[in-house]
């Protein structure tokens, strides 16, 4: 009798996979556990192993095969006595593969909608009349060899959507893929009203075609589900995403998909910048005290005004070139992020950038800023030095066309001029740029011109 | 605290069953009724009518006894006794609707109710048969308060009770009047049109737009008027009445038929020209409900803008009927319960039933307005003379129509005139609610030999099927 070999499943949510590479031939004499083929899933490629043992009649799917469906049979093997050859044609040879045949034939015309559209059915329209059982399995394992995604087309899971006929009609006219409904109807049930509004073409039908928005959390480009089979739900918190949660993913995957991003990084010493604060919030009066970050604030911005390419922003109409530095600072807060602005921050003195950023960052901890207090930005800090982070790379704050990572300073041992290893204190800032508006060249003038100021910072006093 | 979660004010069909349904839902729920339990449907309108006609029925097949092959020497009725039958029919189900209301533990309260400004709803202030007041609150209230029949008091379309009738009034009769004049041909006029003409009486019909039962497909209107005139009624359609002038035991109708003036003269008159909705004397404008036309405004779960007040029923407007207003019930009290599957009320599947000889029975929208909302049509008929159990019945007249869009299959109408048609549309109600398409309705088995069959032949033929004609 033969065996069929089918599809495995490599995870419990894989529905189907790529047959990438037969490890066997017809006329291959194998025993379980040997390593039959090679099959690829979006994530990983991974061996399949026999599970009987026998002779490889028939390989019914070709190599590189890509989208076979978990369950579909894949190869037929005969097993020790039997014919091999015998086997191709099992309708003349053994009942058992012309009846499993048979059976998976029957579901197919069972389960297939009614409404279907002769033209997709190509084989039920040469046969409309039901044959006998023997042609039967005559019939599919030849249509198998062929068009393998017929056979697995059974039970691939369509029919476990709940949605009334009319909604399942107006879905295939409209090119509407009804698994990215979700039904309004009793018991989750996607009705007529849930298909029409769904925008029409928004998801052609296509196998494969990528699921729409309208059923993702505002913005969010993709549907991003955490798969029950994979993670039980009892096994984690679910927290609602509120507005700033929301909004943070809508902008930062915006932003990610959508702008080229490249990085540039520099090394920047940082003991003359430490002196000068030392010495500035020595002169300073009661109150004032200046961060390093605050003189970063400013650095940043004397270094947009020197190189004013750099200050800009991309649009559809064309490169927009700020002509003043506004400074957005991240600032992290309880169960977000925020970037207040420093608007006009060129022509600002340390203390009051001090005492402004003070003030921002109070506020948006409390989330207390108004809208105008964190956007309107041209250019955007975000510092994690304080937390010991050497370097790191940040997501654009769009529109604004660069954004610095700060580094933690730290003693390193430098090289001078004179070849002697010394000590110093090194940050390493990692710029982050639009490659739309800006070129590696602009990057790296506008990172001296930073790292200029920062290791002479008596030149911001100019 | 409340004293009740739930005061349903009236006790009809609206009423009574939105009671049930929060007691199921575990609510403590009282209901007020200032007449009799069941309201107007139980005791004057659906049930009452339906029990007449039934007498006028059988009177029916008595008269046409021989052409069953029976001998019926002489089939006459006793007036009395068939009203004695419908207002004990009546009494059962209002006593029925009180067992319910026990068994459910709804606290009934007698009396005339009012609302005044209270929170976290409007308080319930009850004027009981003893004339004293009593208030009550609830944390949810709902109108169920019903509707009355429309009068025109500058035509003299005012009911007196005694030469001009209102459905109340025409339900129980001293005598048959002689000649009759019954004004608008809906639901109501073409039933009692239908009953009276059985009884003897000679029956004009005058209703003011081009076609009798004005709301249902212009196929059925035509085939109903024939059907009602082979049996004697007279019909004036685009026609209205000018005035009624009362003189002792006679009243002249003075009415215009295409600018012609014409005079119908009649013993009684029997007014079915429409319906208004009670919102009188409920207290509805110091609590800011919007009324409009004599209509509570809502929306899809009966509410009405004013915390905890909601209205459901022939107070919120047409189509005035009694599952309408049950099921409008059950979707305000499941909305009230925050039910996860509480869905709004959708009136475009509101089935609507004449009990008329024939019977007329439709769903969804007319031909005329399915081309009106730009549909490409499929249009299916099946008369009755081509089903078995019809022609066995003796009941070969009639029509089974159904209209489907062409480009989705949705069943979009269903219309139908005929024996026992009013049984059959449900049919098609369940088709469309459950969203089928022609494919399945065509898939169905109908049972052989019933009239059902004709519901399937109808859709075969909107698809060029058609097996028996």
């Amino acid at each position: 009798m033969a065996i069929n070999i089918t599809m495995p499943a490599l995870s419990p949510t894989m529905e189907e996979g790529t047959l990438a590479k037969w490890l066997v031939k017809p006329g291959d004499t194998i025993s379980s556990g040997d390593v039959i083929a090679e099959i690829e899933t979006d994530k990983a490629t991974m061996e399949v192993e026999a599970v009987d043992e026998g002779t490889i009649a028939k390989i019914l799917i070709d190599e590189g095969t890509e989208g076979v469906k978990v369950n579909s049979v894949i190869a037929l093997l005969a097993e020790e006595g039997e014919d091999p050859d015998e086997v191709e044609a099992p309708a003349d040879s053994g009942p058992a593969p012309a009846k499993e045949e048979g059976k998976s034939e029957s579901e197919e015309k069972a389960e297939a909608p009614k409404d279907d559209k002769p033209a997709s059915k190509p084989a039920s329209e040469k046969a409309p009349e039901p044959a006998p059982a023997k042609e039967k399995g005559k019939d599919v394992s030849k249509e198998l060899g062929s068009t393998p995604m017929k056979l697995a087309d059974v039970g691939d899971g369509k029919d476990r959507i709940k949605a009334s006929p009319l909604a399942r009609r107006l879905a295939k006219l409209r090119g509407i893929d009804l698994s990215s409904l979700k039904g309004s109807g009793p018991k989750g049930r996607i009705v007529k009203k849930d298909v029409e509004s769904a925008e029409p073409g928004q998801a052609p039908a296509q196998p494969g075609a990528a699921a729409p928005a309208a059923s993702s959390p505002d913005g969010l480009i993709l549907p991003q589900v955490l798969d029950d089979r994979v993670y039980a739900p009892d096994s984690y918190e679910l927290k609602p995403l509120d507005g700033m949660r929301k909004t943070v993913a809508k902008r930062l995957t915006q932003s990610f998909m959508q702008v080229p991003h490249f990085p540039l990084n520099v090394d920047i010493k940082l003991d003359k910048l430490l002196a000068a604060r030392k010495g500035i919030n020595e002169a300073a009066p009661e109150g004032v005290k200046i961060s390093v970050n605050d003189m970063l604030i400013k650095a940043s911005a004397l270094a947009l005004m020197a190189e004013p390419e750099c200050n800009a922003s991309f649009s559809d109409k064309g490169i927009a070139y700020h002509k003043s530095a506004h400074v957005s600072v991240a600032v992290a807060i309880d169960g977000g992020l925020i970037t207040p602005v420093i608007f006009d921050a060129q022509k600002k003195g340390l203390a009051t950038i001090a005492a402004e950023m003070k003030d921002l960052a109070t506020r948006a901890r409390e989330r207390k800023l108004k809208p105008q207090e964190y956007s309107g930005g041209t250019f955007s800090i975000s510092n994690l030095g304080m937390f010991g982070i050497k370097s790191f790379g940040s997501i654009i704050n769009q529109p604004e066309g660069m954004i610095l990572s700060v580094g933690a300073g730290e003693k390193r041992a430098v090289v001078n001029e004179k070849d002697e290893v010394v000590p110093a204190t090194v940050m390493t800032v990692t710029l982050s740029c639009d490659h739309r508006v800006i070129g590696g060249a602009e990057g790296a003038r506008w990172l001296q011109a930073f790292k200029r100021y920062v290791e002479s910072p008596e030149s911001m006093l100019l | 605290m409340a004293d009740f979660d739930l005061i349903v004010i009236g006790s009809g069909p609206g009423g009574y069953v939105s009671a049930i349904r929060a007691s199921q839902l575990g609510m403590k729920v009282g209901i007020v009724e200032r007449e009799s339990l069941g309201g107007i449907c139980l005791n004057w309108g659906c049930i009452p009518t339906k029990a007449l006609l039934r007498s006028a029925e059988v009177l029916h097949l008595a008269k046409d006894a021989k052409s069953f092959g029976l001998k019926i020497d002489k089939a006459d009725f006793d007036l009395q006794a068939v009203v004695k039958r419908s207002r004990d029919v009546a009494k059962q189900l209002s006593s029925g609707v009180s067992g319910l209301m026990k068994k459910n533990k709804i606290e009934v309260i007698r009396g005339e109710a009012s609302l005044k400004k209270g929170k976290p709803a409007p308080m319930v202030v009850v004027k009981g048969e003893d004339g004293k007041s009593k208030d009550y609150s609830a944390k949810h209230v709902i109108l169920a308060t019903g509707a009355r029949a429309r009068s025109i008091p500058q035509a003299g379309l005012e009911p007196d009770g005694k030469l001009i009738w209102t459905y109340r009034d025409a339900m129980v009769p001293d005598a048959t009047p002689k000649k009759l004049l019954v004004i608008g041909s809906g639901a109501i006029g073409i039933e009692f049109a239908s009953f009276y003409n059985e009884l003897g009486s000679d029956v004009t019909v005058v209703e003011a737009l081009d076609r009798i039962l004005p709301v249902e497909d212009d196929d059925i209107s035509t085939l109903a008027r024939k059907q009602f005139e082979k049996q004697g009624l007279k019909f004036h359609t685009g026609a209205q009445v000018k005035s009624l002038k009362k003189g002792k035991d006679k009243v002249t109708a003075e009415i215009s038929v295409g600018g012609k003036s014409e005079t119908v003269e009649a013993d009684r008159v029997i007014l079915a020209i429409g319906i208004v909705g009670n919102v009188e004397g409920l207290g509805l404008e110091e609590l800011g409900v919007k009324v409009e036309k004599t209509h509570v405004e809502v929306d899809g779960f009966g509410r009405t803008g004013v915390p905890g007040l909601y209205a459901i029923g022939d107070l919120t407007g047409p189509p005035w009927l009694a599952h309408k207003a049950s099921h409008e019930g059950v979707v305000c009290v499941e909305g009230i319960a925050g039910l996860k599957e509480a869905h709004a009320f959708d009136a475009s599947n509101v089935p609507g039933c004449t009990y008329s000889h024939p019977q007329v029975a439709s769903v969804g929208l007319t031909e005329a307005k399915a081309k009106e909302a730009g549909y490409k049509l499929k249009v299916g008929k099946f008369p009755f003379i081509g089903n078995g159990k019809a022609i066995a019945l003796g009941a070969s007249e009639g029509l089974v129509k159904t209209i489907f869009d062409a480009e989705t299959g949705e069943l979009l109408g269903a219309h139908m005139v005929g024996a026992e048609v009013t049984e059959l549309i449900q049919g098609y109600v369940i088709a469309r609610e459950g969203e089928l398409t022609e494919a399945e309705l065509m898939n169905t088995v109908f049972p052989h030999p019933t009239l059902s069959e004709m519901m399937h032949e109808s859709v075969l033929s909107a698809y060029g099927r058609v097996l028996h004609i």
